[in-house]
This record gives structure tokens, C-alpha cells and sequence, in this order.
């Protein structure tokens, strides 16, 4: 890149350190006016914390950052708005219960103090036909879909005046059709002289928009290059740090008796709206059924069905046999039903008590760890130790509390502590989410020798990728409606892509795809 | 005669009502903005020994007042400091300020146990108002102006909340401070302000009791009111209007528990504010399956910047 | 915070016993230096004030046996709160649980059937049972409706403390006592002996530390326990695993106010022998013990010695009324001083505070 130091941006040898990681070494690269520049890297890459220090969420421990040539100290969201950067979040910052113009109006200086709505749902309508951005201004948040939500969250940047925008994967809420429309609002708004910053990691949206591509891994740059020079082989190369297999090993395996059968299935949600409707499907042993899908159309709400944490309003559960429709989620585990859930740390640990603690959640109740009412810690310690050797859990020790261990450790050792209970049937929900590539391709390939073993495993997941290089067979959900259950080998991805966009498979013919 | 027995009970319900109502309006911004504080016994019985010491040596009601607010404002400092600055627990915070209240206006209104107060807030009746049929009775006769106050704050301060600028600030803090926070809103700051705003509310309730409403001071002379302000806070689901309704119920039930005192004992009676308040809560918790008045998200979580 | 001052506050996940006694000493100390402020606005010279604290407290034998005294209340009353603070149950209403024990005591002791040699272990009995029973309300209604644990606990207290004044007032009130609020005395089978010439009652004593130790040994060594932790520390992990919050909320709660229930049984078969108001039964024991609870960091072990520190803060705060004539409030300053810079010391322990680099 050229030396020119009338950039934009210039992120001058940025060090982020946190307790237990150093989260950026020393960054360093330039962002050229108007132009979407990307930032890509696996998950713990640093992308998102160098975005957050430039928005002005963390400060750096060393290094500056140069506006224009410019040095700033950029200490506050508050410092980054009046710089020109505007933000929008992976998790969207959204108050949910407000409309769009309360939070549209939130912070806004140049708000009146009486009634500021008005006012600002005129200029927000303007703004919104100017960029193509339509949403209902009066609308309240959790009404809105992610797609939507991810409008407002722009048109607040651009209410702001931003001039540089910080897109932070924007793309894993979104169908394929609805990334479509983003790209090209994208698009218009570089073309127009805005600066686009894009963080993610799928290389093929990155290669699709971007002009520049800086490529970050364990907290440093590898390189910052123009799209035009490079390929996605390359950059996948840069990105890992060797050749990334796709295809994991997968044998075949005979499929045995069917162990869930679920017919009919209706359930709603939070919110009082039916979440699953009418989902019937089968699962078998020794195969691994992925349910696709953008994240929100169903997924959770069938997943706390399926382990008894939800009821389901109409419709059968048989688990081997059984029908357990609204069982406890007791007598789920009882029936060798076991499920990794995907808030590994808010619902799969119990982060305070140690690993010891942590490794009996489901088994703490039967021999050899209990006899009566009181707890054998000799038997937990041991086969805690066990399962921390066989599963390659990176721990200082068994006494150690649980919420000190990575991510990746952490859904290893819930990983280990559900297969060890020896299940018939494993869900797993979102298993690799926000985990590097080592410990994602860990966790895969455990869930593949599950498969051989003959358990049936109900993998959930929003990466298609995914779905796809482990699956048997995958059924994509939309709206908490089945919209096809196909073999692996029957479908393309962009008939997956269409049917997780909405389109039942019965109305996909060969000429579309 | 039916009429003047509801005139009567309504006029003694804004009385009795009022510092009830408040507290609740205080606590209402407090919450609303993500904290809970347990202490307005502690803030309101500073603000009840502030308001009676200051007019009992000065000679000047109004500036009791003006000190009580102060008091409260000074006890929900240090809630705000060891809740929002440090990050303490919450629900522990408030406890301590409560006791810490209780013990320090024992321990420095013990000279004026029993001491009649001359410089009293005296209630007022108001010409010409004093004439409207029926509410001319029940809110203009004989009533303090105090209770004006609170009448007069509700709607202001539901305005603020819920159409103002500031409103959507503070609201914003309590459902989603990290939202609040990326917006560059200073969500220690807002907080802060709101603990405040509820101590000085709550120390301006605890004076009212103390020079307006029976002038005297006693040990403990608050008897729990800041509790049910607790209470009430859920039972007006954040809103001040429905604060104000909650309140003069109360205050209303407070007044019908003395009336019944030929046929009740009055223990029983004194029991009834406090068993009432379960009783609304259980009604509100049967009633809220339906419908979804949930409390502020982020009630009573230290907002810490930058979760890794 | 951290960005106007020239410091940096990182967290540390796992603070060593070590830092947590040397942080608690350093709040305790904090404690009392502020509470000299308070001693010199008062008008009392605070080292005056210090020395006759200390002396009522430890002095001399029946010092020390009023510490004692005053320490076993909050024991059986700390040991139930450290059991409910460790589920994440805000049990502020020890004070109502001990007075339905006081209740239930004076009723087996006056007005029921039993046998006098049953009527000790009948009174401890009944105590619990009353005292949990009252614990058990703002359980059931947590559990179930999601009602706030604070409130109803607390409301449940002014219930309580009512139903005591309409007893002794109205219909249980002596005949043989002269018109005053008082039950008849307890007969002699129903009064607790106690060691010498001191109020020490020591089987309500007894009965503490073994509370103390079966606790420690359910929380730390049962299922029960296990699931009491586990849903205490994350409740979603615990419904997850399968656990039952309600019947987790309901068994803490069983035994936080059964002990508390005790807890009465003890002050009134042990001191008062009668019943009579409520805040002559208790001097607010319900709500120290929270801070007893706190200060032990939830361990009924540790209750034992920090029942025994607020023991000596009443027997202090006693002595220090009798010889200076300081108002008994100043207990609830302590009680409220201690309590701040207990929870506000915390950040040291669970955050580092470190100088920035310029």
C-alpha cells in the first residue's frame, strides 16, 4: 500500500492487551477514502477489537491512530461520532422495546429536548429513501427482523453524519438475498465518497466487495493487499496460516433405527408468536441431520422443545420409541438425550464452580458419583481428569473455575461431559460458533466419530459450510416451517441459500438455479 | 352520607398517599434507569430528622424541606457510589443504607424526641378552588401543600420519561446500556443522576412526614414506608402515572385500616399496607402472563464497558 | 471511570483466600474509622468511645459471656442466610421467621398440650417448623410467580412483628402481669438453662454449630447442595442440567427459615422466658445476620467466627450506652458502616488496580 499519508485512517503499531489474551500486536495498515476496505480473520483474530478501539469502546495500551494525518485520541463513542464513525455492531446495540426513532434519537445532540420524534422521524424517512433503506419509523425494534434491524442501526450512523462506516459481520444475520441489497447499498454509499470499513470472515463476500483487504490472524497483520492481486485460495492461506481443508473425513456409516421422530410440531415463542410450525422430521443411527437456516427463524425455540425446556403447543416428540412431547428436561436426560447448547457460557457451564463441579452437571444424581444424597468428589475428580486428558481441554487443573477456560475449551468440556453420558441423541446448537479454527475443526470431528459410533446428532448451525461438509441430510428451516429436507448430495448451496431465504423447495426448478 | 365517608377517605388518602408517591416517583427514575435502591427507608428517615432538626433550630419550615431534599440526596450519594462507581451488589447497597439511615437519624434525633415543633408546614385551604363540588372538598380543604407537589410532579415527570429527550436517555440506560453506551451516552453519568434524583424525592417525602404531615420526630417514624415505595414501584410498572393511582390506594387503605379500629384489632390492621403490598404483587404477577410489563432489562446489572 | 484517572482496572477471576481476609480486615478498619467521625459529631471522644466498645465486649468474663449471648442468635440466623444468599435467595426477613419461633415457643410452652419434659425439644421443634413455614411464603411465591424475594420477605417481617404486638396485647396476654404487654412467664420446664450466671443458653448454642457444620457438610458434600449451587450461581445452566428450581427454592428456604425460627426459640426460652415486644426479643438479630452471612462470604463455617464479631458489636454497643450514655442506634451505624465497605472493598478483590504507564 502506498506510504501516502494524507489516508483516511491510519492505524499506527496498535497494541490491545486483556487479562488472559493480547488482542491486538501492534496493528498497522491504512484505509483509503472512499473505498470498503475489509478486515478479515477467523474469529479471535482481533478484528473486532481494533474496531472497537477505534469507535472509541477500548483504548489502547499503545499506539495512535491518525484521522487524516491527523493524530486522535479517540476515548469515547461520543469522541468517534463527532470524528465522522459511526458503528454497527454484530450484536445489534438496539433497545428493543423502543421504536426506531427513539433509537434513532438516542444521544443525538442535535435533538430538541421536547418531543424530538417528530422531528426526527421527518429527516429519518428522507434519510432512509436516500439510501434505499426502508423500515417503519414507528415501529418497535423486536418487532423488526434482523434485517431490519440492521437498517436502523446504518441509518443511525448515517443520521450521525458518518462518513466512515464500521460494519462488524454484518452478513450473519442476513439471507443470501438480503446480503445482496446490502452489498449494493454498500456500494453506492463508497461510490458516493463514504468509507466503508467490513469486518468478516467468509472470504467470498469479502473478495465480492472489497477494494482492500487487510488480513489479521492472532492479533496481527499478515498483510493488507488490493482485492485485485489476490485469490481466495491465498487469502484463505494468510487467513489460517495453512491450507484449509474443507472436506473433513467422513465415512459412511449404515443408518440404523430411528431414534428421534418429531411430527407436527408447533411452538411459540418469547413473544407469544408461533416459532415452530408444523416441523415434522426423523432422525436416525449414525447420521447427522443439520437444520439450516438464518439465525431467529426457529432454531432456538425448537431446540428448548426438543430438551423439554419449552412446551411445545401441539404436535409429537417420540425419542426412541418413547413419546416424551413436553417431557421434563429430567426425563429427556434420562432418556439419553443430551444437548450442547449455544450459550455454552450462560447455559452449559456453570462458570463460578470448577471443573470438577462442572463435569457432573447431568450425571450428578447417579452412581458412581452420588450414593444417597451425598457426592463421591473422589469418583468426580477422577473422571474429570479423564475426560480433561481424552478431550484436550487446555486447563491449569480440575479445580480450576470454569469461566477462566477459552471458548474452545469450554464447548470441549461440555462436549466431553455430554458424550461421556454415552447419548443417543446429541443436539448441537450453533457447537462452533465464535471458536477458532483448531477448536472448531476439534469439535467437528468429534461430532463426526459420534456419527460412527451410531449416535444421531441434530446439528444446528447457520454456517452453510458447515451444514454441508458434515451433514447426511440437511432440512432448512424458515420461519419455523420446513422448507426441504434433502440428502447431501441433492441440493446446491444456492437452492440451500433460497430455501433459508424462504422458498420451499417444491417451487425451486432446475432453470432458477 | 355515603358521599362525605368517600370525600373523607379520598382526602385523607392524598394525605397519607403522598409521600408514598414521592418515593415512588424517585424510585421510579432510579430504576428506570437500571438501579435499584433498596434505601429509601434510610433516605426518606434522613430526610424526615433533616427536615425537623433544620426547622427546629432555624425556624424555617421550607428550608427543612430544602435540607430533607438535600439529606436524601446526600444518603442515594453513596448508594450510587458503591453500586455504580464500584460495582457492589445492588440489592446488599441499599440494605446498608437503609440500616446505616435508620441508625444514624436514631443516633442524632434523640434530642428531639418529643420536642413539639413550632415552624410546622401547616395545611392550607385554598379559596375559591374550596368551592368545587366534590373535588373542591376532597383536594382543597385543609391539605398540605406538599400534596400539591406530588400532584403536580406526576405528570411532568411522566412527560419527561416518556416524550423528552432525556426520557429516551434514561430509559435507554436501564433496557440496553451497552446501546446507550455505543450511542456515547454516558451511562454512569445518567445513572448517577437518577439515584440522586430518586434520594432527594425520598428525603423531600421523609420531610413531609416529619413537618407537614404530624409534625413530631420518632425513632423510626417512616414504620416501613419505604418498603412499600419498593412495592409500589413494581405495582406502577415504572410509570408514574400508575405510580401515583398505586399510591393513594394505599394511602387510601392506610386510612380505611384506621377507620375500622372499633371492630379490628389495630395490630391486624397495622398488618394490612404490608400484606396488601404481597397481595398486589401476587395480582400483578398473575395479571403480567398476559400482557409484558417487564421491569427495565438491565435492572440491577453494573454496566461495565467492553464485554470481552 | 477508569479513563479520568491515571489508573487501570482489570479483572482478576479467582482472588486468593489471602487477598479476600487482608480486603474484608481492610473495610472492617475503614468501618471504624469512619464510625469516629460519626463518635466525634456526636460529641464523644471516639478513642474513649473504642476503649469502652472493647472492654464491653471482651473486658472480663461476663463481657465475654454477653458476646457470647449476643453472638447466638445471629449464628443460627447467619448459617440459614448464608444457605439462602448461596441459592441467590434474598431472604431479608430472618427477623419475621425468628419472631414466628418466638411465637411458636411461647405457644407450646403456654398453651399447648405437651408434656413438660417434652417441652424443650417441642419448643425447638415447633420453632423451626414456624419459622419455615413463614420462609417458605415468599419461596413458594419466587418461585412460581417470579416475585421479588426482597419485598415480600421484608413485608413479611412488618407482619410478623404486628402479629407479635396482637398477641401480647390481645389474647395472649398475662394474666398474671399486671396489665403489661407480656405473656405469663414460661413455666420452669420450658426455660433453657444457662452456663452460671451468664444468659449464655448454651444448647441454643450447641445447636448453632452443629447447624453450622450440617449445612457446610449439604452444601459442600450432597446433591441438594450441589443443585443449590449450581442454580444459585446460574439458573439457567441449573434448568438446563434438569434441576428444579422451584423445589431447590423451597428446600433453602425450609432450613433458612427453620434456623432463624430457632433462633427465636433460643432468645425466648433462653432469656426472656415470656413473650413481650418485638423489639425487646430482637435487637434487629434478623438483619445483622445478613451482614454475619456477608462478612463469612456465604460459608456457615465461617458464620461461626463472624457471628461471634457482631456478637461483640451489640454487647460492645451496650456497654457503650451504659457508660457514655450513646443512644443503642449506634449499632446500625456499624452495622451500616461495616456493611459499605464490605461490599464496597469487593471491587478489590475481584478487580485489579493497577498504575497506567504514561
Amino acid at each position: 500500500m502506498s506510504e501516502n499519508n494524507t489516508s483516511l485512517i491510519r492505524f499506527d503499531s496498535i497494541v490491545k492487551k486483556f487479562p488472559d489474551v493480547l488482542a491486538n500486536d501492534h496493528v498497522s495498515f491504512d484505509i483509503e477514502e472512499g473505498t470498503i476496505h475489509s478486515l478479515l480473520g477467523e474469529n479471535g483474530a482481533g478484528k473486532t477489537t481494533l474496531m472497537n478501539v477505534l469507535y472509541g469502546l477500548y483504548e489502547q495500551e499503545e499506539g495512535t491512530i491518525y484521522l487524516r494525518g491527523q493524530e486522535k485520541i479517540i476515548d469515547s463513542p461520543t469522541k468517534a461520532i463527532e470524528l465522522g464513525i459511526g458503528m454497527v455492531h454484530q450484536h445489534f446495540k438496539l433497545v428493543s422495546s423502543h421504536t426506531v426513532i427513539e433509537n434513532i434519537a438516542l444521544g443525538l445532540k442535535t435533538a430538541s429536548t421536547m418531543r424530538p420524534t417528530k422531528e426526527i422521524e421527518r429527516k429519518l424517512v428522507e434519510l432512509a429513501a436516500q439510501y434505499g433503506l426502508d423500515v417503519d419509523p414507528r415501529a418497535k425494534i423486536w418487532q423488526l427482523s434482523a434485517g431490519e434491524k440492521q437498517r436502523v442501526e446504518i441509518l443511525r450512523a448515517l443520521y450521525r453524519g458518518a462518513e466512515i462506516l464500521i460494519l462488524d459481520e454484518p452478513t450473519s444475520v442476513l439471507t443470501p438475498g438480503e446480503t445482496e441489497r446490502l452489498f449494493q447499498v454498500l456500494q453506492d454509499m463508497a461510490s458516493s465518497g463514504r468509507t466503508i470499513i467490513f469486518i468478516s470472515h467468509k472470504l467470498d463476500e469479502v473478495m465480492a466487495i472489497s477494494k482492500y483487504i487487510t488480513v489479521l490472524r492472532d492479533g496481527r497483520v499478515v498483510d493488507t493487499l488490493k482485492k485485485e492481486s489476490t485469490n481466495k485460495r491465498e487469502l484463505s492461506k494468510k487467513m489460517v496460516g495453512r491450507e484449509v481443508l474443507f472436506d473433513l473425513e467422513r465415512k459412511p456409516v449404515d443408518r440404523g433405527d430411528k431414534v428421534l421422530e418429531v411430527g407436527n410440531l408447533s411452538a411459540f415463542n418469547d413473544k407469544g408468536i408461533k416459532a415452530i410450525n408444523n416441523l415434522s422430521f426423523d432422525l436416525h443411527e449414525g447420521e447427522i441431520l443439520g437444520i439450516a437456516g438464518v439465525a431467529g427463524n426457529g432454531q432456538r425455540e425448537l431446540a428448548e422443545v426438543l430438551s423439554g425446556l419449552r412446551k411445545a403447543t401441539s404436535g409429537k416428540v417420540f425419542i426412541d420409541g418413547k413419546n416424551l412431547t413436553n417431557a421434563s428436561p429430567r426425563s429427556i436426560i434420562d432418556s439419553q438425550v443430551t444437548f450442547i447448547p449455544e450459550d455454552r457460557i450462560n447455559q452449559g457451564i456453570v462458570g463460578n464452580l470448577t471443573l470438577n463441579d462442572n463435569v457432573i452437571l447431568k450425571s450428578y444424581r447417579k452412581p458412581p458419583f452420588s450414593k444417597g444424597i451425598f457426592i463421591n468428589y473422589r469418583a468426580v475428580k477422577e473422571h474429570a481428569q479423564k475426560l480433561i486428558e481424552q478431550f484436550d481441554v487446555k486447563a491449569p487443573g480440575p479445580d480450576t473455575p470454569a469461566n477462566l477456560l477459552s471458548g474452545g475449551n469450554i464447548q470441549k468440556l461440555i462436549l466431553a461431559r455430554e458424550v461421556s453420558l454415552e447419548p443417543k441423541l446429541i443436539i448441537a446448537s450453533h457447537p462452533t460458533y465464535g471458536l477458532d479454527v483448531g477448536a472448531a475443526e476439534q469439535i467437528r470431528n468429534l461430532l463426526l466419530t459420534q456419527r460412527e459410533n451410531g449416535v444421531a446428532v441434530l446439528l444446528i448451525s447457520e454456517n452453510l459450510t458447515e451444514i454441508t461438509s458434515l451433514s447426511d441430510r440437511i432440512a432448512v428451516i424458515y420461519e419455523g416451517q420446513l422448507m426441504g429436507l434433502v440428502n447431501r448430495e441433492e441440493a446446491t448451496r444456492s437452492e440451500l441459500g433460497m430455501m433459508m431465504a424462504g422458498t420451499r423447495i417444491e417451487q425451486i426448478t432446475h432453470d432458477q438455479v | 352520607m355515603v358521599t362525605s365517608w368517600i370525600i373523607g377517605i379520598l382526602s385523607r388518602a392524598l394525605a397519607y398517599g403522598t409521600p408514598l408517591l414521592l418515593g415512588t416517583l424517585g424510585e421510579i427514575y432510579t430504576e428506570r434507569s437500571g438501579v435499584v435502591n433498596l434505601g429509601v427507608e434510610g433516605m426518606m428517615i434522613m430526610g424526615a430528622i433533616s427536615a425537623f432538626a433544620t426547622a427546629f433550630i432555624t425556624g424555617n419550615p421550607w428550608l427543612g424541606m430544602l435540607i430533607a431534599a438535600i439529606a436524601g440526596g446526600l444518603a442515594a450519594f453513596i448508594h450510587a457510589f458503591l453500586s455504580i462507581s464500584l460495582r457492589a451488589n445492588q440489592v446488599v447497597s441499599g440494605l446498608a443504607l437503609t440500616m446505616f439511615g435508620l441508625g444514624l437519624s436514631g443516633l442524632f434525633g434523640k434530642g428531639f424526641e418529643g420536642k413539639p415543633l413550632g415552624a410546622t408546614i401547616p395545611n392550607v385551604t385554598v379559596p375559591l378552588l374550596k368551592d368545587i363540588p366534590y373535588l373542591g372538598k376532597i383536594l382543597f380543604i385543609n391539605q398540605s401543600p406538599i400534596v400539591y407537589i406530588g400532584i403536580v410532579l406526576t405528570p411532568i415527570l411522566s412527560y419527561v420519561l416518556f416524550k423528552t429527550s432525556i426520557g429516551i436517555t434514561i430509559r435507554s440506560v436501564g433496557e440496553n446500556p451497552a446501546a446507550a453506551d455505543s450511542a456515547g451516552i454516558n451511562v454512569w453519568k445518567v445513572r448517577y443522576l437518577c439515584v440522586l434524583f430518586g434520594g432527594v424525592l425520598a428525603g423531600l417525602g421523609g420531610g413531609y412526614l416529619s413537618i407537614a404531615y404530624r409534625p413530631a420526630w420518632t425513632q423510626e417514624m417512616t414504620g416501613g414506608m419505604g418498603w412499600l415505595v419498593i412495592a409500589l414501584t413494581i405495582f406502577a410498572a415504572w410509570k408514574p402515572g400508575r405510580g401515583l393511582v398505586g399510591a393513594y390506594l394505599f394511602g387510601a387503605l392506610i386510612h380505611l385500616s384506621y377507620r375500622l379500629q372499633p371492630w379490628v384489632p389495630p395490630q391486624l390492621l397495622k398488618m394490612m399496607p404490608y400484606a396488601f403490598a404481597i397481595l398486589a404483587l401476587v395480582a400483578l404477577a398473575i395479571g403480567s402472563r398476559r400482557t409484558f410489563t417487564q421491569e427495565p432489562n438491565a435492572l440491577m446489572e453494573p454496566y461495565v464497558r467492553g464485554e470481552k | 471511570m477508569g479513563k479520568s484517572l491515571p489508573i487501570k482496572i482489570t479483572e482478576r477471576p479467582n482472588p486468593s483466600g489471602l487477598v479476600i481476609i487482608g480486603v474484608s480486615f481492610l473495610a472492617l478498619l475503614s468501618a471504624f474509622l469512619v464510625a469516629s467521625f460519626v463518635f466525634w459529631a456526636y460529641g464523644t471522644n471516639p478513642i474513649v468511645a473504642y476503649r469502652a466498645l472493647f472492654s464491653g465486649a471482651f473486658g472480663g468474663t461476663y463481657e465475654l459471656s454477653e458476646t457470647i449471648r449476643r453472638a447466638i442468635p445471629l449464628l443460627l440466623a447467619g448459617v440459614g442466610l448464608a444457605i439462602a444468599f448461596k441459592a441467590q435467595f434474598w431472604n431479608i426477613g430472618a427477623e419475621g421467621q425468628l419472631l414466628l419461633g418466638t411465637i411458636a415457643a411461647t405457644w407450646v410452652a403456654l398453651f399447648s398440650p405437651v408434656p413438660k419434659p417434652l417441652m424443650i425439644p417441642a419448643m425447638f421443634f415447633f420453632g423451626f417448623l414456624a419459622g419455615a413455614a413463614w420462609g417458605l411464603i415468599p419461596a413458594i411465591l419466587k418461585s412460581k410467580l417470579g416475585i421479588n424475594d426482597v419485598i415480600t420477605t421484608l413485608m413479611m417481617n412488618y407482619i410478623a412483628i404486628n402479629f407479635v404486638l396482637f398477641l401480647v396485647q390481645g389474647p395472649w396476654k398475662g394474666e398474671h402481669q399486671w396489665g403489661f404487654p407480656y405473656t405469663d412467664k414460661f413455666p420452669q420446664a420450658a426455660r433453657l438453662s444457662t452456663i452460671g450466671t451468664t444468659h449464655v443458653h448454651w444448647l441454643t448454642l450447641v445447636i448453632g454449630v452443629l447447624a453450622a457444620i450440617l449445612i457446610y457438610i449439604l452444601i459442600n458434600q450432597t446433591t441438594p447442595g450441589y443443585e443449590i449451587k449450581v442454580l444459585g450461581s446460574n439458573p439457567s445452566a441449573g434448568r438446563f442440567a434438569g434441576m428444579s428450581y422451584v423445589k431447590t427454592t423451597i428446600l433453602v428456604m425450609f432450613f433458612s427459615g427453620g434456623l432463624a425460627g430457632m433462633a427465636g426459640v433460643g432468645e425466648i426460652a433462653g432469656i426472656h422466658h415470656m413473650l413481650r415486644n418485638p423489639s425487646e426479643l430482637s435487637l434487629g438479630y434478623g438483619y445483622t445476620a445478613i451482614i454475619v452471612a456477608w462478612l463469612a462470604r456465604k460459608n456457615p463455617l465461617a458464620v461461626i467466627l463472624t457471628a461471634f464479631f457482631f456478637g461483640a458489636i451489640f454487647s460492645g454497643g451496650d456497654a457503650l450506652k451504659v457508660s457514655i450514655g450513646l443512644p443503642f442506634q449506634i449499632t446500625d451505624v456499624f452495622n451500616g458502616l461495616i456493611l459499605f465497605f464490605l461490599i464496597g472493598s469487593e471491587i478489590l478483590m475481584n478487580y485489579k488496580i493497577e498504575w497506567r504507564k504514561a
